[in-house]
């Protein structure tokens, strides 16, 4: 959907339940979620990546409707027009040395195929 | 028809940099990004490394200006906090053709003046203790460092909207038009645009956008992965990456880590709308990890994600004014290393856009040095 995000919200008046923590695992408040969004971020993907809300261990599982409330108060629209942020694999925490074991190349063999030389992606 | 002096094409770190600069200087500016959110390409999806070693010479002088004159300051400049961390980079080798490889690249950056410098396994285990013993030497630069790719990337449009810019999203730019000679209009799925001077910042969709003023940019896409694991106790500071540049990241201020690395099919992973990630990679990035850094064996990934990488025939990006279309600028092609250097990008686009001298010269980053290989 196209947004223009110089909409006018009004200003961010404090409220009730502003210090109340909504996503307990990053530990981010009601106020913070409203300020965001009077900062500019008007989605949940943009929410989530500048508050670290729903970043946690559960990955949003508790909170994100929560979040989604408030994110759509403030933007005075219904939080079904919200589109979720990305779940992603895996479904839980995996330790690395169990992942690890996947797709191996047979027995030690050098994996197929390789990255460049000398040229980092970072 | 609404109408700026600048705008810009593309909402990542680089566009949404260049929007902040101009603000600043008091240009009126609409950055236009065909995407829900800000941001929502390579720019939040990478690495967060913030390095000079192990830089193409051409592009070197662009993260050194970046690093000795913005990033320390940054956070306060953007009133977000970056997560800048400037506790140097290692980039390590196991077998004497690393060590070769790591040799060449730091002969090549202290010619430029960078402080590089190659380092053995033990100089490499008193900076880094977790590190694997079959680390033989590194590259170490003491200046480089990271910083957090979603709060750099928001924290600019954030400013920038702050100082009058317009963001709209979701809105897909379709082509530019000339008038008389001269760039005059960009046109989207939704309205046109009357501006001054156009920057185009579009990752690897630049190159069609281009194309409608009859510029081409040789680029091509990769699609790469990272992964981030649970918050764990504070271990080491730097950067890492790996001389054969299969492997690079570190831990973050939140105390999860970040890695990414390659199972060799980044040119044929899928894209089903959606950047699934390909069921070999992950587990490859594991099996690196452990490699490198044995102690993170119990560590729990909690996600992984892919991005596109904008990879430029030669490896480093195009920064330059279009000769054939005066009021044109294209910024695009960073080759997967273009969030470190995104602050000095987006300052010399500002520059570039208002006429100016650039801080730093980017005449080897022109957008015509392509020339044929026969
Ligand atoms: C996994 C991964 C790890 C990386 N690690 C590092 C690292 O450690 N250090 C480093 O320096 N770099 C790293 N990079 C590279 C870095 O992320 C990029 O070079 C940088 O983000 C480029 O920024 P950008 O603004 O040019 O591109 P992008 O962030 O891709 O922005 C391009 C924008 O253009 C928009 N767009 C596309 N087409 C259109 C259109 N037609 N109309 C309007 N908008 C459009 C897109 O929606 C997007 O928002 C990594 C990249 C990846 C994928």
């Amino acid at each position: 959907m196209r947004t223009d995000r110089s909409k006018d919200l009004g200003p961010c008046l404090p409220m009730e339940g502003d210090d109340r923590i909504v996503c307990r695992c990053e530990e981010v408040t009601q106020g913070e979620i409203r300020q965001a969004v009077h900062d500019g971020m008007f989605t949940m993907t943009e929410i989530r990546r500048y508050l670290r809300c729903g970043m946690g261990l559960c990955q949003g599982q508790t909170c994100s409707r929560l979040v989604s409330g408030i994110v759509a108060r403030e933007l005075g629209i219904r939080p079904g027009e919200l589109r979720p942020a990305s779940s992603r694999a895996p479904m839980r925490p995996l330790e690395m040395s169990i992942w690890a074991n996947e797709c191996q190349a047979p027995d030690g063999a050098a994996e197929t195929k390789k990255g460049g030389a000398g040229d980092e992606k970072c | 028809m609404r109408s700026a002096d600048v705008v810009i094409c593309g909402a990542g770190v680089i566009g949404c940099a260049a929007a902040y600069y101009l603000a600043k200087k008091g240009k009126s500016v609409i950055v236009i990004d065909a995407d829900e959110a800000i941001g929502n390409g390579g720019s939040s999806r990478n690495g967060g490394g913030v390095r000079q070693s192990g830089r193409d010479v051409r592009e070197l002088p662009l993260a050194m200006y970046g690093i000795r004159s913005l990033w320390p300051t940054l956070s306060e400049e953007l009133g977000t906090d970056v997560e800048y961390v400037q506790k140097g980079n290692l980039r390590l080798g196991k077998t004497e053709k690393h060590r070769q490889i790591l040799q060449g690249l730091t002969d090549r950056s202290t010619a430029c003046g960078l402080d590089v410098k190659m380092i053995d396994k033990d100089q490499v285990r008193q900076i880094n203790p977790y590190l694997s013993d079959e680390v033989i030497c590194a590259s170490w630069c003491p200046t480089d460092g990271h910083a957090n790719p979603l709060k750099t990337t928001l924290g600019y449009f954030r400013a920038a909207r702050k100082l009058g810019a317009v963001f709209l999203t979701g809105e897909k730019v379709l082509r530019l038009r000339k008038e008389k000679g001269a760039l005059r209009y960009v046109e989207t799925d939704a309205d046109t645009y009357l501006c001054e001077t156009a920057i185009v910042a579009c990752g690897y969709e630049s190159r069609q956008i281009l194309d409608s003023v009859g510029i081409d940019v040789p680029l091509t896409k990769d699609l790469i992965e990272a992964l981030v694991t649970e918050m764990e106790p504070e271990m080491f500071p730097q950067m890492l990456g790996t001389a054969d540049a299969d492997f690079y990241g570190h831990q973050t201020r939140h105390g999860s880590f970040v890695f990414g690395g390659s199972a060799g099919y980044d040119r044929e992973n899928r894209d089903f709308g959606h950047l699934a990630v390909y069921g070999n990679t992950a587990p490859a990035i594991c099996r690196a990890t452990l490699r490198w850094i044995p102690r993170l064996k119990d560590a729990k990934i909690v996600r992984t994600w892919a991005g596109y990488e904008d990879i430029c025939a030669d490896g480093v990006p195009v920064i330059s004014k279009i000769d054939e279309v005066p009021g044109l600028i294209a910024a695009c092609g960073f080759t997967g290393h273009g969030f470190g250097i995104s602050p000095a990008v987006g300052t010399c686009l500002a520059e570039l856009a208002c006429g100016e001298k650039t801080s730093v010269d980017l005449s080897a980053l022109r957008y015509d040095r392509f020339r044929s290989c026969v």
